[in-house]
């Protein structure tokens, strides 16, 4: 089998190139890149309102009592005391302490759980579910049966509102069941790009009528993955592959403060007895000239100091901006670091995420 | 796809316009296509020797970077500065304001080695297939 006919499809594949979008196979699936232009779809959803398909990722029902059926055991977040239709990020761990995948948690009942998973790893995670997960645990992968599509961006609330009837009282990372055209989906004030924006769960055979409702609003654009790692990578949010992967903890990828300590989980104690060793970073170019994954990262002595993971030319900075990680040993070599190769480099300065500070995330 | 009739090309892309002995360099419509947003032109420096096919300028679009190809070897007498802050001239017009640098041609002979714009719609046509 070519590369190409082995890609998983959404139900949106048809769409997206009848709306001439550049497709690109990405964890496994065809999905598009851009539509118009990532500076144009970047302006769009910064300032208006975009929708993406995100139908690849993978979401699994789990059925039990938190602690009893082994689900609490699995994850580095507290889950047991989530209130009902709230949402929780966090991640799970092989027994190393490694990033298995990142992950969020829906408490959609007392004991029932919808777990929303990378795309790439839907197989590898189903499996660790099934392997960990006690007996009288229910575990079922819904991912080829649940389409997601995101609505992102300062107008969203105003746009689904004409739809989904309350969705106004959606808090931040809480959800609810509501219908558009009269199609039942789930519904989370949850995204991946720092906006305003909603995560819209529906049966995957009604997803296209979903996708066409919403773009009949003339005021709603469809926008790539291209356009989606540049919103990502300006707010520092983690990609799996990237910043996160089996051989980086959470705690060096700076994800400290998703984790519950006090309660027992896989990959604790490798997690909490082992010195981080490296840090994430977050750095800003001095110049439109951007950081690449794959590049590396110098002090001022021409010393290697670590690697970067991801980085994009950042249209709301109109800078280079990127993520990295660098070995503790170097940990006080200041804030003014390099990224490139040994024969061409260029200067960057360490800073606090996010690149991206005005967005409409919580308004 | 806009292809320049008077211009040369290669098949990296690059279009060349050649007066007297100083022959104008950018990219071609399909590359500027293919780049997306170009957000960093790295210009080459002024009086830098270059020999055809010689890699001299790299241009960043939001998500990759790639590199550009000298078409004639020479000396590059000037570059487009107004790259620097305004790289999208290369998307917006990239046959005429979004040039890249002039070159002192050592060798008109290397014009040669590349296509006319009828070849070089013939070269586009084959890579489609």
């Amino acid at each position: 089998m070519s590369p190409e006919t082995s890609l998983h499809h959404t139900p949106l594949a048809d769409e997206h190139i009848a709306l001439g979008a550049k497709m690109v196979g990405f964890g496994g699936w065809a999905m598009p890149l851009q539509y118009e232009s990532i500076l144009a779809e970047w302006e769009y959803n910064r300032k208006t309102v975009s929708i993406f398909d995100c139908s690849h990722m993978g979401e699994f029902i789990i059925k039990g009592d938190a602690v009893n059926c082994g689900l609490d055991r699995i994850l580095i977040q507290s889950i047991a005391d989530m209130p009902l239709k709230t949402c929780r990020y966090g991640a799970m761990l092989n027994d190393s302490g490694g990033v298995i995948d990142d992950l969020i948690v829906y408490r959609k009942a007392l004991q029932e759980w919808m777990i929303v998973v990378n795309a790439a790893n839907i197989e590898k995670d189903a499996r660790h579910f099934r392997a960990s997960l006690n007996a009288n645990a229910h575990f079922e992968d819904i991912s080829f049966k649940t389409a997601k599509l995101d609505l992102q961006g300062p107008q969203s609330r105003d746009v689904l509102k004409t739809w989904a009837k309350g969705i106004d009282q959606l808090t931040y990372y809480t959800f609810d069941q509501f219908q558009i055209s009269g199609i039942p989906c789930l519904i989370s004030r949850t995204g991946y790009t720092g906006e305003l924006g909603f995560e819209i769960y529906c049966p995957w055979e009604k997803c296209k009528e979903i996708w066409k409702t919403i773009l009949n609003n003339a005021t709603v654009k469809p926008t790539g993955l291209g356009v989606r790692d540049v919103l990502r990578v300006e707010m520092c949010y983690s990609l799996y592959g990237h910043e996160l992967e089996e051989n980086i903890s959470p705690r060096q990828a700076g994800l400290d403060k998703f984790i519950d300590e006090q309660k027992d989980f896989i990959g604790r104690q490798a997690l909490l007895s082992r010195d981080p060793q490296r840090r994430i970073v977050f750095f800003v170019s001095t110049s439109r000239k951007s950081p690449r994954a794959g590049h590396k990262i110098f002090d001022g002595e021409d010393r290697e100091i670590g690697i970067v993971t991801s980085g994009t030319f950042s249209p709301a900075l109109q800078l280079g901006v990127g993520i990295g990680f660098i070995n503790d040993t170097f940990k006080d070599a200041g804030s003014k670091i390099f990224f490139g190769d040994e024969k061409n480099k260029v200067s960057a300065s360490l800073v606090k995420r996010p690149f991206y500070k005005n967005g409409s995330l919580k308004a | 796809m806009e292809i320049e009739d008077n211009y040369l090309y290669t098949k990296e892309h690059e279009w060349v316009s050649i007066e007297d002995n100083i022959a104008t360099v950018g990219i071609s419509d399909y590359a500027q296509e293919a780049l997306g947003d170009v957000t960093y032109v790295e210009l080459p420096a002024e009086e830098l020797e270059v020999d055809q096919f010689e890699q001299f300028v790299s241009v960043e679009s939001v998500k990759a970077a790639s590199d550009i190809y000298a078409p004639m070897g020479g000396k590059v007498v000037e570059v487009n500065r107004k790259l620097e802050d305004a790289p999208g001239l290369i998307n917006k017009d990239c046959y005429a304001k979004g040039w890249i640098a002039k070159i002192e041609v050592r060798d008109m002979d290397e014009s040669t080695n590349l296509m006319s714009a009828e070849e070089y719609r013939s070269y586009l046509e084959s890579l489609e297939t």
